[in-house]
Order: C-alpha cells, then sequence, then structure tokens
C-alpha cells in the first residue's frame, strides 16, 4: 500500500475503520456477545467487517438469527452456507417456536410476524446470557434510528426509552450493564443504504440471489409489487404478472416488497441505489408506514 | 444536472466530514438540515410526500422541513428537537454526517454529545433577535470541546428585509465575543434556511453578499487532523490470539490509529509499563499493509514478547503521553445527581478502564457571564475545573492537542450512567 496522508482515507475507509472500532469494543467490554446475521446485505457487511476486526483469530461471539419461519429459503440457504465457511457458530431461534409454545398468538395465520421477533429474540438473549447483540441498522432507515446512539441501552424488559439515552462522547463507548441488560452495538450506523452498496462492490461480497434482478411472479398492490407466494397469494380480482424485479431489503416475505429493477450486478446495483427516488423502507416495507411513530413504537417494546 | 447523476457520483478526495449545527431554540436549525438535505436533493420521493402530507394535516401552507428531523413523538409533541439525530448527505466529493443538537437549555448535555465528534459547528443565529446567550453558551462548548472551524450563519434574513446592516451588526456584535474568548477561525454568513437563499443556492435576495454559500464552505473545509503532524497514539483494544494450529503464534494488538502514523519497523513504547519493541507486521483483515494512517483500524504484530493488553496504549519509542494518576480536567456534568466528592467512578480514558474520585472541583463557567465562578460541586450541564485521583494511572495527552487521548468519560457505579465528559488541562 502506498503512503497517503489521513484525509486521504476515502468516506468508505473511514466508515470500515470506525465500524471495526465499534465490534472491537464490544469484544473488549462485553462478556458474552451475538452478533445477528439474517443474510441480508447489512449483516453480510457486518461479517466482513468482523473479519477485518478479528482475523486470524475466530470471532469473540457466535452469530444469532431470529428466524420468522417466513423468510425466502435463497436467504436461509445463504446464511447456513455462508455461516459454514466462515467456521463460525451459527445458533437458529425460531418464531415458529414461540407461536408453538404459545408466547406469540397471531391474530391472523399469515399476518407479519416481524413484529414478533423481539419476543424471540428476547428469549434468545435470556438464554444464552447475551450482554450485548450487535445489529446493522443504520440511521438513514428511519427517524427513531436517527436518534440511536451506537450503544444502545436495553432494560431487563428489553426496552430502550430514548428520552434518556446515555450520552455518547467521543468514541467512548459505556458497555456497562446490570444482569438482565443489554446493549445492542450498532457498528454501520453511520452508513447509508448507497454506503452498503458500495461497500458489497469494493469487497466483492457474495449475497443471496434475490437481491440482483431476477424474474418473479407479482402483483401491484397499493404502490408497492407484492410477491406471490404460498404465504402471499394474489387476491382475487388481482392481476398476476412476472416482472424483473430485485429486493433492496429482505426480511419477512409478508412484508417485504421488491422493486422493478434490471440490476445484475454490483456496479448495477450502486448506480440504481444512487439514482433512487424511493427510500430503502418506502419502497419496499410494508409494516413501516402505519404512523409517524411505529418504529419508534417497535423499539421500545425490544425490536431491533 | 439531475438528482440522479448528482447522487451517483461517489465522494473521491473530500472523504468525509463531521458536523454539528447549534444555537437557540427555534432559530431554524432543523429547517436549516431540511433545507441543505432537500437542496442537495438527498430527500427521495416518498420522505418528500410524507413531509408535504404532514404539514398539509397541521394546516401549514409550505413544507415543514424541521419535520424531517425530529423523529421522536415527544419531539413531535412538544416542536422541539431532545436528542441528537444523525442526518447523511453526499454530494459529489464528499460525505456529510450531521449531528442536529438540540437548543434547549436542559439539554445542553446532548449538544456536547454531538460537538465531541464534530470537525465544524455551524451555530445559528436568528437575524430578529441577534446573538443571544445560547448563541455564546453552544459557541464556548464547540470551542471548548476542540472544534477548530465556527460558522456562524445569520439565519431567517428574509425576516430583516435581507438588510446587510442588520447582517454587519451582529456579525461585529459576536466578533468581540469570539476574540474574547480567544476563537480564531469564525466565518459568517447571512442565509434564509425557509427560502433556501444562500444555502446550497446563492439566491436572488442577497446580492450584495460575496462570500462562499454554506454548502461551499462545507465543502471547502479542511477535514480533521488535515495538516496536522500529531504524534503516533494507539489505544488496545483487544488482544488477538488465535488458537489454530496456522497462527499458533500470532499474537496482535488491535485497535484504531488515533493520531499520527505508523510503519512496520517502527520503534514504538507500551504504556503505561514503558516496555519498548518494535512493529513487526500491521494487518488490516487479510491484507498486510506497510503502514497505518489516522483514523485506521488495524492490528500490529510487535517483534518481541512484551506484554500488552487492553487499556495499554502504543506510541513511538520516546515520544508517549505522561503517565500520571492524577488528572487536572475541564469535566461538562451531564447528570441530574451533582458530582460528588465524596463518592467514587469509573473513569474511562481511550481503552482503559479505571476507579477515580474527584479531590477538588476548583471552579465553575458561569454560563451567562462566560467566567469562572468558584464552585463546590457541579450539577446538570454544569462545565467546570477539577482535579481526579485515579486508581490506576492513564497515559495522557492534553485534550487541547489531541482529542482522543485527551478525553475521558466518567461513569457512575451505582446507575452505570454516563454522567460527565472530561477533557484534560
Amino acid at each position: 500500500m502506498s503512503t497517503r496522508p489521513a484525509a486521504a482515507l476515502t468516506h468508505l475507509d473511514w466508515l470500515e475503520a470506525e465500524a471495526i472500532h465499534v465490534l472491537r469494543e464490544v469484544a473488549g467490554q462485553c462478556a458474552q456477545p451475538a452478533l445477528l446475521f439474517s443474510g441480508g446485505k447489512d449483516s453480510v457487511c457486518l461479517l466482513r467487517l468482523a473479519e477485518k476486526a478479528f482475523r486470524p483469530a475466530r470471532f469473540p461471539f457466535p452469530l444469532l438469527h431470529v428466524d420468522t419461519g417466513h423468510n425466502y429459503p435463497e436467504v436461509i440457504a445463504f446464511r447456513d452456507r455462508r455461516a459454514a465457511e466462515l467456521g463460525e457458530r451459527l445458533i437458529v431461534r425460531s418464531v415458529e417456536d414461540a407461536i408453538g409454545a404459545g408466547k406469540v398468538v397471531l391474530a391472523h395465520p399469515l399476518e407479519s410476524r416481524n413484529k414478533y421477533q423481539s419476543i424471540t429474540l428476547l428469549d434468545a438473549i435470556a438464554e444464552h446470557g447475551f450482554d450485548a447483540c450487535i445489529g446493522g441498522a443504520r440511521r438513514d432507515e428511519e427517524k427513531a434510528r436517527a436518534k440511536e446512539r451506537v450503544f444502545s441501552f436495553r432494560d431487563d424488559l428489553g426496552q430502550w426509552d430514548p428520552k434518556h439515552q446515555r450520552p455518547e462522547l467521543w468514541s467512548l463507548y459505556n458497555a456497562r450493564i446490570r444482569r438482565g441488560e443489554h446493549i445492542r452495538a450498532f457498528p454501520i450506523s453511520n452508513w447509508t443504504e448507497l454506503d452498503v452498496w458500495q461497500y458489497i462492490a469494493r469487497e466483492r461480497l457474495e449475497l443471496p440471489s434475490i437481491y440482483f434482478a431476477h424474474r418473479r411472479p407479482v402483483v401491484r398492490r397499493g404502490g408497492a409489487l407484492v410477491p406471490v407466494t404460498p404465504l402471499t397469494p394474489a387476491r382475487p380480482g388481482e392481476r398476476v404478472e412476472e416482472r424483473s424485479v430485485r429486493f433492496r431489503t429482505v426480511g419477512d416475505i409478508t412484508c417485504t416488497a421488491p422493486v422493478e429493477s434490471a440490476a445484475a450486478t454490483l456496479e448495477e446495483i450502486v448506480a440504481e441505489t444512487a439514482a433512487a427516488t424511493q427510500t430503502e423502507r418506502g419502497a419496499t416495507r410494508l409494516d413501516d408506514q402505519t404512523s409517524d411513530a411505529s418504529m419508534e413504537q417497535r423499539k421500545k417494546e425490544g425490536y431491533f | 444536472m439531475t438528482a440522479a447523476l448528482q447522487r451517483a457520483e461517489l465522494p473521491a478526495g473530500g472523504g468525509l466530514l463531521r458536523f454539528l449545527t447549534c444555537g437557540s431554540v427555534d432559530d431554524g436549525k432543523s429547517t436549516l438540515i431540511g433545507r441543505l438535505l432537500l437542496d442537495t436533493r438527498s430527500i427521495l420521493a416518498d420522505a418528500l410526500q410524507a413531509l408535504e402530507r404532514t404539514s398539509r394535516r397541521r394546516g401549514l401552507e409550505a413544507v415543514d422541513l424541521s419535520l424531517l428531523t425530529d423523529g421522536l413523538q415527544a419531539e413531535r409533541e412538544q416542536g422541539i428537537t431532545i436528542d441528537v439525530a444523525y442526518r447523511y448527505f453526499s454530494t459529489g466529493t464528499r460525505k456529510y454526517i450531521i449531528a442536529d443538537a438540540p437548543g434547549h437549555e436542559q439539554y445542553t448535555r446532548n449538544m456536547v454529545t454531538a460537538a465531541s465528534t464534530a470537525d465544524l459547528a455551524i451555530i445559528l443565529v436568528d437575524a430578529r433577535k441577534g446573538v443571544l446567550t445560547q448563541t455564546l453558551r453552544h459557541s464556548y462548548i464547540a470551542h471548548r470541546v476542540g472544534i477548530g472551524q465556527l460558522v456562524v450563519a445569520v439565519n431567517k434574513m428574509d425576516l430583516v428585509g435581507w438588510s446587510r446592516e442588520r447582517f454587519e451588526a451582529i456579525v461585529a456584535e459576536y466578533r468581540a465575543f469570539a476574540d474574547g474568548l480567544g476563537i480564531e477561525d469564525v466565518r459568517f454568513l447571512p442565509i434564509s434556511a425557509l427560502a433556501g437563499d444562500g444555502v446550497v443556492e446563492r439566491g436572488p435576495n442577497l446580492g450584495w453578499y460575496r462570500g462562499p454559500t454554506l454548502l461551499e464552505l462545507l465543502e471547502a473545509a479542511p477535514a480533521a487532523n488535515a495538516g496536522r503532524r500529531q504524534r503516533f497514539r494507539f489505544p488496545v483494544q483487544w488482544v488477538c490470539r488465535p488458537h489454530g494450529v496456522a497462527h499458533h503464534d500470532f499474537r496482535g494488538f488491535a485497535g484504531r490509529v488515533e493520531s499520527g502514523e505508523i510503519a512496520a519497523g517502527d520503534a514504538v513504547e507500551v504504556l503505561p509499563s514503558g516496555r519498548r519493541s518494535r512493529v513487526k507486521e500491521i494487518w488490516l483483515g487479510e491484507a498486510r499493509l506497510e503502514r497505518a494512517v489516522s483514523g485506521q483500524s488495524v492490528t500490529l504484530v510487535l517483534h518481541d514478547h512484551v506484554d500488552v493488553s487492553r487499556g495499554d496504549l502504543l506510541a513511538g519509542a520516546g515520544e508517549g503521553p505522561p503517565v500520571s494518576r492524577t488528572v487536572e480536567a475541564v469535566v461538562c456534568w451531564l447528570s441530574e445527581r451533582a458530582l460528588s466528592t465524596a463518592r467514587r467512578y469509573v473513569v474511562r480514558h481511550t481503552t482503559r478502564e479505571t476507579l477515580g474520585q474527584f479531590v477538588e472541583v476548583a471552579s465553575r463557567v458561569d454560563l451567562v457571564a462566560l467566567r469562572q465562578v468558584e464552585a463546590r460541586t457541579l450539577g446538570a450541564n454544569d462545565i467546570g475545573r477539577v482535579r481526579l485521583k485515579l486508581a490506576h494511572p492513564i497515559a495522557a495527552d492534553r485534550y487541547a492537542e489531541n482529542r482522543a487521548t485527551g478525553a475521558f468519560i466518567v461513569v457512575d457505579e451505582a446507575t452505570n450512567d454516563t454522567v460527565g465528559a472530561g477533557m484534560i488541562l
């Protein structure tokens, strides 16, 4: 590598260095952390950053996935393969189990299970005694997230109190907690959707195939393209079309919509993201738009 | 240039600039941020539509740009900013992180939080009201926290008839205050965040003003550390000891170069022990680097088997900061429960944590008169001078010389809350 002055670090270099620093602070301060890995693009970045932070040693934490049971099979296959390739331990806890145990009662069998993830997550935290969970949330995703600290304190019920957050100064993060409480740590807080794609392109990171343009049966519903799947069948009177689409975000099938796209390479996705006229959540999430405060409310209750 | 093209160009040499906006309540901070985002085409269509809907529902004629940043329910209820919000935008050359800090006196600690990581501060002044106590208080804090570049944006020029005289009167008043504090780098500009003049676009109303727009000023602002020669400082975060056969003898010290730079072969010392060695290898992931510069997170391998653990500081041999168990500092107190000289606190300096006790509160800053007054303790949002005794020594620079190795936080052992922000004198 050639010599260059500090000012010449590109913004991606800087974001990467900050994220590595945050990951190492979690490892240095917490006894029992876990890294949330869903197979989605943000958590794929987290895994790459963890490699840069901790290799050649193993990660000082297991990977944890809270499976809603409503994930695309390609994503689950990718998740398992990636964890195996990295040689890291993957813990999967499933919302299905919480439903089976009567801890979650669905209002409707095909209801989005996204909001029930927090129940399974908090159970997993208690079961394993995790004192920190590392997540790939970004502040650019949503207004309530824009307010959250990099090290976000959660009480013994997993709740976030936005009015009483710990002041977070310089890069001196405070992960001290009492038994039962935990920290959510967000190494890529300062990244935007475009930064994530630029980083994935720069590092040539592998992703689940559904992030790239592919043909898929969809119906148009309320401005969004809704994929037609066994969990989300077409409604009477709706016309099923096959369109070239890709997912900007992956999550619960019942509430994640693809966008129309022909972008088949990382470079094409970077260009398309840069030119996007809809926000990531606005274009693709069907469950965030209930009210201005829906995300804040869910975060207060323990959601990621 | 179309919006799409403008966003597609990736920041290259300009890197990243972090700034905060501050000033008094209702001086238009949130509107200014909304304007910056809107005019750099960083607000996407659906977010803008949501903004229009909410504005209409509230019976407003124009889009209320401030609605973009007040993200908490309690903030929308009260129409004020309580906590720091972080926003992002990017031009053809640079990526920006904005910290939108609250103006309310009650939330001064959140302003300190935002200021601690900023390279530049925009201080808003309402052209009708001129320089207020809160303007001075925020300027003082920004200066104290070590922000080198202050930009005073005289906002709401539309409400004073775009008056040059009014602008110049405010400049003169502020300059007198800044000179008194020894603040050197201050830039002034007239703007209207509401109308947009002077922010990203020059606008039609400020013909008499020949200086840069706010965005031009941000684009040209030097990034942190630029042009500043600083000594090598590397707080160790984590010791990398793989147990696999392939890397049996590998022992790396993971951390971030907080200042200066380091190359393979350089002589280093480990503080506080004072032991010396040489850098054998520098790793970033699987890549081996010849050198690492300020801001980079890397892993260093040394030639000798010296004892190094989390909390230690690596510095250039013979160039390390002094190691001491007593510290003189300026502390900003962040908690409702006053500082107590009878209690022990946890002090966290770089990656090192130790217990400490305040042995003396020497004085407190009167944030209205901006002078030191006698004090025994510090209450919420107070800033004062203290002396601390620590259970274990720390290797610390003066804050004025190094923000990373001159800063510490104070944590209350009982609540685990961060209660103080310290800057070593």
